[in-house]
């Protein structure tokens, strides 16, 4: 040991080290990996540590959008240019019959839409490509279910989760053997919380969706949540109700879907500030949690990310 | 207000983070002192608050309290059955630290997650119901915690509001504890009495202890330093991937496993030995003069040398153990238990290779330390084995080092994880008990007489009739009687047959699985040294198993290998049996008897004899 060394690594960089550890050891062990792209900014965060683990080289694998056809305008937007700029290999994927039938959440419910056009969506879009392992965004502290999951969560041939036969999961040893048409969901930043995702946002300058930041738009209020008039879409009796607020998205998904927060946060200085001081938590803000109690566990066991 | 969040910002970044596993049962409280951590950290939000006061009117246990407990237990039907049945993980953070608690239940069956949980954590909190004292499941957390080699304990002496607050029971379970754990290897043991529904010592000082002058549980999980415990002495890089995004860039990345690396380093490069030196290292997308444990690096080399993933950069005068046999303390973590003659898929670092168990010095009741013998493993079982990998596997002791010395067995065929190893030490394959394969002559020194002029002086063949098959079939008559036969023509021939050895070099073995296999495993050197001095052996054992039979011909060598199998059906063998052991058997005086209670199997041998009587012992040879 020298003198002048330190070998402190901060919580942030020592949860970096492991994520991009964790996404090379996929890109090494499978043959045909993607990772979830969400354009939310845990999204953002993912491709930014994928980068890292890969530098000065390109990310070896494609991203996959599974665009639910109801996503804001503003993260379409994002996602092209994002995705251009970043030389990333970009998949996106709608189901064609949901699009045809007109599904969406206004006509049939929010149940229905997240089932045909993300859920049924995303596994149309795995057993198309026949990917054996697909990177996710998501975070243990989010939800009471994601506690449990594993960083590397087997998934059966029909894509199921089950949470009573999960595989160990020691050290840094992770196991990547799957039969044929089976695969593994990964979660790279599992054990990041909402504070660390924006923080890190901030220490690397990482750019995001401008939903995040508040700013005056057209809402209405829906069941209490205050939605936004994002296009056509939305019945005109509902879109006649709107009203201009100074208004921010702590989450991002179909628009019909996603509440909006009263802010005045327009910086992620003050974005993080807000989430210190804060009285809700982030997924409070999707409509399809509140559906039925343990609903997440059920999605998930159905597929969902 | 943004210039303090600025402030705060810089002062968050510089945090650590500290990861603690939570030992202990729901009765013990230790979902509530988890919830009183989250809770009085500030770190649960108002509508988590809000949905638990919902949730705990419709299945909670605390009456109208709120339920801290109904944080934890995210899914549904443990919810119901009102326990935690797997491992949650769960944040928090103070001004000083961030911390990832893995929660883990108490009960006897689940040890697999309380091995979990303890396999990345610096810290333990093992929660003790002042009420009960030190009981087996106490005894059992501690164990297993000492085993995973977390170095730092925080005995959380709870529900002392049930005992009056009272000193002496506080004292009692302490040096209860540090009685039982004097067996253990824990460097670092605190003892903090608490109340968890009350409040008392989890963050401040309770007025309920004054006679306590240590510091509380959120007190030291703050301030217990745990950098110290990496390993920064010895240099192990696992290359993980090898990346060549274009012709000019060659870059090895991975996580370092342990020791220190820096610019201008010499290192070597395993299995192969070559050396190079480091030119570039990189972390986290920036240049850096030198890295450290547990950083994910990516670094070049100043030569073109041929490393691929699972090779390992070490240091030439500090390196690993390489080796294909290894100690190791295995936990069972398969409904299924153990099959011996399973192969397994061996992931280490970042190699993956076959593996198998070679043998089971014995299983640990983790409740008592007591040892006893075993064929098999069953879930949650810790015992202490001898395996075997198909390729040599670059490691240390998991007492050094907790990456190198770690291990995962994956089944072959359903994929689960089935079993995690610590390894204990590396074997010398010549100590090893029995099932060996491969030769290790290759780098002995030779004689300088070949075999081959040996067996022309001799004027023969050198050559092992292996003669097997079931007690009193007639073996040795005709082992005896072929070297007769064979000496009458002039060639050099020796019979080793079970008595012989069993009453001189092997006299300390039993007849239990291992001891026959050793027995068989020693026969087949000697009659492999005995092949190389030209000399025609004859050998005569029961041999009934198949996997046994192979192992020994592959010591031998398969050219010098003929086996034959006496056939004899099993009523004449009985009614030869001078010995009478297949009456003890049938009384069950002798297990694992061939023909009574273990079969022969046969389907090896070069040459049956069905029927003895017709038999020439001149077309024999």
């Amino acid at each position: 040991m020298k003198k002048t060394e330190s070998y402190k690594l901060t919580h942030l960089q020592e949860l970096e080290a492991e994520s991009i550890h964790i996404i090379r050891e996929v890109a090494a062990e499978f043959e045909n990996p993607v990772m979830m792209y969400s354009i939310g900014k845990d999204s953002s965060v993912m491709v930014k540590l994928a980068q890292k683990a890969f530098a000065p080289g390109k990310i070896p694998f494609p991203m996959l959008h599974v665009d639910s056809h109801w996503k804001f305008k503003e993260m379409i937007a994002f996602r092209d240019t994002f995705c251009t700029e970043n030389n990333i290999d970009l998949i996106v994927y709608k189901n064609a019959a949901g699009v045809k039938q007109g599904i969406g959440p206004f006509t049939h419910g929010s149940k229905i839409h997240t089932d045909t056009m993300k859920t049924q969506a995303l596994l149309q879009a795995l057993d198309q490509h026949k990917f054996d392992a697909a990177f996710g965004g998501a975070r243990r502290d989010e939800e009471k279910s994601r506690a449990k999951e594993r960083i590397f969560s087997f998934r059966d041939n029909f894509h199921q989760w089950d949470p009573k036969n999960q595989r160990p999961e020691l050290w840094n040893l992770y196991n990547t053997e799957v039969h044929k048409g089976e695969s593994i969901r990964v979660f790279p930043i599992s054990n990041w919380t909402e504070l660390d995702v924006w923080q890190y946002i901030r220490q690397e300058s990482i750019p995001i969706v401008p939903l995040y930041f508040a700013k005056p738009r057209a809402v209405v209020n829906m069941d209490g949540q205050l939605i936004l008039v994002d296009d056509d879409r939305m019945p005109a009796e509902l879109a006649a109700r709107k009203e201009i607020r100074t208004v921010r998205f702590r989450t991002l998904g179909c628009y019909p879907l996603t509440g909006a927060v009263e802010s005045a946060a327009d910086t992620i200085e003050k974005i993080i500030e807000e989430m210190m001081t804060e009285t809700k938590s982030e997924r409070t803000t999707r409509v399809i949690d509140f559906d039925q109690d343990g609903s997440m566990e059920q999605k998930k066991r159905e597929g969902y990310f | 207000m943004t210039k303090s969040i600025a402030q705060f910002l810089i002062e968050d970044e510089s945090k650590d983070l500290l990861r603690l596993l939570t030992a202990g049962s729901v009765d013990d409280g230790k979902s509530t002192l988890i919830g009183r951590l989250l809770h009085d950290s500030k770190k649960l939000y108002d509508d988590q608050l809000a949905t638990l006061e919902r949730d705990s009117k419709r299945v909670g246990n605390a009456g109208e309290a709120i339920d801290y407990a109904l944080l934890l237990d995210g899914l549904k039907a443990e919810r119901e059955q009102g326990i935690t049945i797997d491992v949650a993980y769960r944040y928090f953070s103070t001004s000083k630290r961030k911390f990832i608690i893995a929660d883990t239940p108490g009960h006897e069956q689940y040890t697999r997650n309380m091995v979990t949980g303890a396999s990345t954590a610096h810290l333990a909190i093992v929660l003790i119901d002042a009420r009960k004292g030190v009981i087996t499941q106490t005894k059992r957390h501690s164990f297993l915690i000492s085993l995973l080699g977390i170095r730092h304990v925080i005995v959380a002496v709870n529900k002392m509001d049930l005992v009056d607050y009272d000193q002496l029971v506080f004292d009692k379970i302490r040096s209860e504890y540090l009685e039982f754990t004097t067996r253990l290897e824990i460097p670092d043991i605190q003892f903090v009495p608490l109340s968890a529904l009350k409040g008392d010592n989890i963050v401040d000082a309770g007025d309920n202890t004054p006679w306590y002058h240590g510091s509380s549980i959120m007190n030291l999980l703050e301030t217990i330093p745990i950098t110290a415990d990496r390993n920064f002495r010895d240099l192990r890089f696992p290359i993980q991937l090898v990346s060549r995004p274009n012709l000019d860039f060659r870059g090895f990345a991975g996580r370092l496993a342990s020791g220190i690396i820096r610019q201008g380093d010499e290192v070597i490069a395993l299995p192969s030995g070559k050396s190079s030196t480091i030119t570039s290292l990189e972390t986290m997308g920036k240049q850096v003069d030198y890295a450290f444990p547990p950083q994910s690096i990516m670094l070049t080399l100043a030569d073109e040398i041929d490393i691929s993933r699972g090779d390992m950069l070490v240091r030439r005068n500090n390196q690993p153990a390489v080796g294909r046999h290894f100690e190791a303390m295995l936990v069972w973590m398969d409904e299924t238990p153990l099959n011996i003659n399973q192969q397994f898929i061996l992931k280490h670092t970042t190699q993956k290779v076959r593996g198998r168990i070679d043998s089971i010095h014995y299983i640990m009741d983790v409740n008592t330390l007591h040892r006893s013998k075993a064929d098999t493993f069953q879930l949650n079982e810790i015992g202490r084995v001898v395996l075997t990998s198909s390729r040599p596997l670059l490691f240390d002791s998991y007492a050094n080092n907790r990456q190198t010395g770690s291990f995962i067995l994956i089944d072959a065929i359903t994929h689960n994880t089935s079993a995690v190893g610590l390894i204990i030490d590396r074997v010398n394959p010549e100590k090893l008990p029995s099932r060996i394969t491969g030769s290790s002559t290759a780098t002995l020194e030779r004689s300088l007489i070949s075999q081959a002029e040996r067996q022309q002086q001799l004027g023969q063949v050198a050559m092992t009739y292996w003669i097997t098959g079931l007690h009193a079939s007639g073996k040795n008559e005709i082992a005896y009687q072929l070297e007769r036969a064979l000496f009458d023509q002039g060639k050099a021939v020796v019979v080793l047959d079970g008595n012989k050895l069993r009453s001189g070099l092997n006299r300390e073995l039993g007849f239990n699985k291992t001891d026959r296999d050793e027995n068989l495993r020693r026969v087949a050197e000697m009659a492999k040294l005995l092949n190389d001095q030209g000399l025609i052996v004859i050998a005569v054992f029961i041999s009934p198993d198949r996997e046994t039979r192979v192992q020994v011909k592959a010591i031998i060598g398969p050219t010098f290998y003929k086996e034959i199998f006496i056939d004899s059906p099993l009523d004449l063998c009985r009614s030869r049996d001078k010995k009478g052991l297949y009456q003890k058997a049938d009384a069950g005086q002798i297990q694992n008897f061939p023909g009574v209670d273990t079969p022969y199997e046969p389907g090896t041998a070069d040459l049956v004899i069905h029927d003895l009587t017709e038999l020439d012992i001149t077309d024999l040879i």
